[in-house]
């Protein structure tokens, strides 16, 4: 059954039905010289599948990434393809990839997979190679041209020599504010392939990096960093359209670092809250001991989703699903020539702060 | 017919104004929610009494609301699982109590009615319900009928010609406004503190509902009342769990037929399939497919079968559903797009039957004595062997 939707339609039904999370539909009315060229395409980030032991998993995190699955399969138009950004597995076993990689195999359509920190520390990726492929490539698809990085690499004394086990080291590498762990990178090896991959690309060609942590520093205790971010800024610095779509943080993120636009992804397992250090300012907070685990504790859902991303002339619509939650777009902004957060941007819009307890 | 009323009228105190309607509230209940534009009136009440009971706003004549919420029967068509209409045609769901419905923020199982006023003009043109093809033959009675004449004039000062469906429904709505009821036993221990009021087994089981069971989430209770629900919408594994595999063909069908004009109302109750879509079918939003709003708990004991869809026979059966994890039987599969408020409770038997002796004790005085004169209803605390309601 092929069902062609009226994009207009699907507008003003959005507009109809705020406050709720609409059927994240193409939303914008493209007029652009050619429309073909126009997709979309799902991003389903951080579903963490954990294990607790042989069969069983932890179910919150299963249920997560069972919803985004059978939700993004609803979509109609399809998706051209669904990329998933990295931290499929808690403690990246054989037993955690499996069962995710089962779940996964559900979606219909091309699914392009990115590696995450807790997939690879295990076993440095190899089983999730046997799942998923190569570690780093790049695909070309209507004129805008895919690389994926694994961006979460570090120093290779410390992968290689620091740590008596491998569990152990997978374990290092997930701890939050950890003293032993250590600041993602991309790599030199990386890089140079990176270099090279970009020379046969025409500097007019939109691109679209993917990768698991932010490719820009943003806070360093919980890796929402890349250790080599500039050099790999630098190399995608020559190009006229430039987006980097990142998992990892479990939030909204939005940032423009001169042509480079980055937008973040949900997770379907938890939501973070954001780092201390965006109070901009020295505040008294206690440690952050006991992770936030819901918006809304009831609603194991709420504060998690999966993103519907719109390209249209070479730059991105980053549609937000969130359960419970408004759905949000986070979209380029031509006018300002950055990305901008459709519903959040306008003063009168924001939540206000809470100022009494 | 002489409904349970809480109804004291009271000479208007106020200046300008014929009469007024003094609800007295119950024990439990917030004060009634009127709105700006349709106060109540003694005159407006007893026209939307009239207005309920009359079968001739049917299209055998042979249905009125009250066929399918009887007020001698806790304002439900009970047992039926789902409601009945002209011919005997049935529906997708099972009807709601009117009984507090006027606190709910939304309307109709999907909530695809914005207060009761729209609610009310509705089933009168459902062909599985009273089957009228429109409006007309509504007005053509009240408009001619000499006791709606009367009523009419006396309730709105309106002459034959001007009354329109606005006044019907805001009359039905006023009548619906004063079906409201509290006083239960739960009431008069948690609110007035008769420590008699209930058994110790159910205030265990009032542990169970606050804590392990998880129910107060989405049955609410507040400090001074309790309506017990939070008007939202939740898949909860009921319905949907039987169409599981053909979401993915029937979403998108149904958007494609509504887009094209199918009416959503109709559509709903006659094509069970489409029932099973929730509130998605009225939002279209992803998060809300196979979601239905949350029941009130007061007087659950009386209005069986359970659920939507009325698949769930006892609050035993219920109970179990969602120490399930939001699915009937245990081996059945867990739907895709669940509520992400409803996992495994891990309860006990004893936690169980706990439970569902606070339930009973939701039950207000005026139909705890109904429940006892119908004599036969089957215990809420068994469970039923197939785990579903059987048409009777």
């Amino acid at each position: 059954m092929s069902i062609i939707y009226d994009r207009r339609r699907f507008l003003k039904t959005t507009t109809l039905a705020a406050g709720a999370t609409a059927l994240p539909m193409t939303l914008v009315e493209l007029a652009f010289a050619k429309p073909a060229d126009n997709f979309s395409f799902a991003y389903i980030s951080d579903s963490h599948i954990q294990q607790i032991k042989g069969a069983q998993f932890v179910r919150n995190w299963d249920r997560g990434l069972i919803r985004a699955v059978a939700e993004a399969n609803l979509l109609s138009p399809r998706p051209d393809f669904v990329i998933f950004g990295g931290d499929l597995a808690q403690m990246g076993s054989k037993p955690e990839l499996d069962h995710g990689a089962e779940m996964l195999s559900k979606l219909n359509g091309k699914v392009y997979h990115v590696m995450g920190e807790h997939d690879y520390y295990l076993d440095l990726g190899e089983y999730w190679s046997k799942l998923f492929g190569k570690h780093y490539y790049s695909f070309d698809h209507k004129g805008v041209h895919f690389v994926v990085l694994n961006s979460i690499l570090t120093y290779d004394e410390w992968t290689f020599d620091r740590w008596p086990t491998a569990e152990r080291r997978m374990a290092e590498m997930a701890g939050l504010d950890n003293p032993n762990g250590s600041p993602f990178m991309v790599g030199q090896k990386q890089r140079a392939w990176l270099k090279k991959d970009l020379s046969r690309i025409e500097k007019s060609t939109p691109i679209v990096v993917l990768s698991h942590s932010p490719l820009q520093k943003i806070y360093k205790g919980w890796n929402f960093w890349t250790e080599d971010a500039e050099q790999v800024q630098a190399l995608l610095a020559p190009f006229d359209k430039v987006t980097v779509l990142y998992g990892h943080v479990h939030q909204i993120q939005y940032n423009q670092i001169g042509n480079i636009s980055f937008t973040s992804a949900m997770a379907t397992a938890w939501p973070w809250p954001y780092p201390e250090t965006y109070a901009q300012a020295q505040q008294m907070l206690p440690k952050l001991t006991v992770h936030m685990n819901r918006a809304d504790p009831f609603f194991e859902r709420d504060a998690t989703g999966w993103q519907l991303i719109d390209i249209h002339t070479g730059r991105a619509s980053v549609n937000y699903n969130l359960y419970n939650n408004a759905a949000r777009t986070v979209a380029f902004d031509e006018h300002s020539g950055q990305p901008k957060d459709l519903s959040y941007q306008e003063t009168d819009g924001r939540i206000a702060p809470q100022v009494h307890y | 017919m002489k409904p349970p009323l809480h109804v004291l009228l009271a000479a208007a105190a106020c200046a300008g104004l014929a009469s007024a309607v003094v609800i007295a509230q119950p024990l439990g209940l917030p004060p009634v929610p009127i709105p700006r534009d349709n106060p109540q009136t003694p005159e407006k009440i007893a026209l939307g009494s009239k207005l309920f009971n009359d079968k001739r706003l049917s299209s055998t004549g042979e249905v009125s609301c009250a066929t399918c919420h009887d007020p001698a029967n806790a304002f439900t068509d009970r047992p039926l699982v789902t409601s009945r209409g002209i011919n005997a045609l049935t529906g997708t769901r099972n009807a709601p109590t009117i009984v507090n419905s006027a606190y709910f923020a939304l309307y109709f199982w999907d909530g695809r009615s914005i207060d009761l006023e729209d609610q009310a003009q509705h089933p009168m043109i459902n062909p599985v319900e009273m089957g009228l093809q429109n409006h007309e033959p509504v007005l053509q009675l009240v408009r001619t009928d000499p006791d709606y004449v009367e009523m009419f004039r006396a309730a709105f000062a309106a002459e034959p010609a001007r009354v329109t469906m606005k006044e019907v429904q805001q009359a039905i709505a006023s009548f619906e406004r004063t079906i409201i009821s509290g006083d239960s036993p739960f009431d008069r221990w948690y609110y007035g503190g008769e420590q008699q009021a209930i058994s110790e087994q159910a205030k265990r089981g009032f542990d169970v509902f606050m804590n392990k069971g998880r129910c107060v989430s989405c049955h609410v209770i507040e400090q001074d009342h309790a309506l017990f629900t939070d008007n939202r919408f939740h898949n909860i594994g009921i319905g949907i769990n039987r169409i599981q595999d053909e979401v993915g063909k029937f979403a998108p069908a149904f958007l494609e037929a509504k887009a094209r004009g199918a009416d959503v109302d109709k559509t709903v109750l006659a094509n069970p399939k489409a029932s099973e879509l929730g509130r998605f079918a009225v939002t279209e939003t992803l998060d809300e497919i196979g979601s239905f709003k949350t029941s009130t708990l007061r007087n659950v004991a009386v209005t069986a079968p359970f659920m939507h869809d009325g698949s769930l026979a006892t609050l035993r059966d219920v109970v179990e559903h969602y120490n399930n994890g939001g699915i009937t039987n245990k081996e059945d599969p867990v739907n895709d797009f669940l509520s992400g408020g409803i996992r495994p409770l891990g309860l006990t038997e004893q936690e169980m039957t706990d439970l569902v002796a606070f339930l009973e004790t939701l039950t207000s005085p005026q139909f705890a004595a109904q429940r006892q004169a119908a004599g036969n209803l089957p215990s809420c605390n068994v469970r039923t062997p197939t785990g579903g309601a059987k048409e009777p």
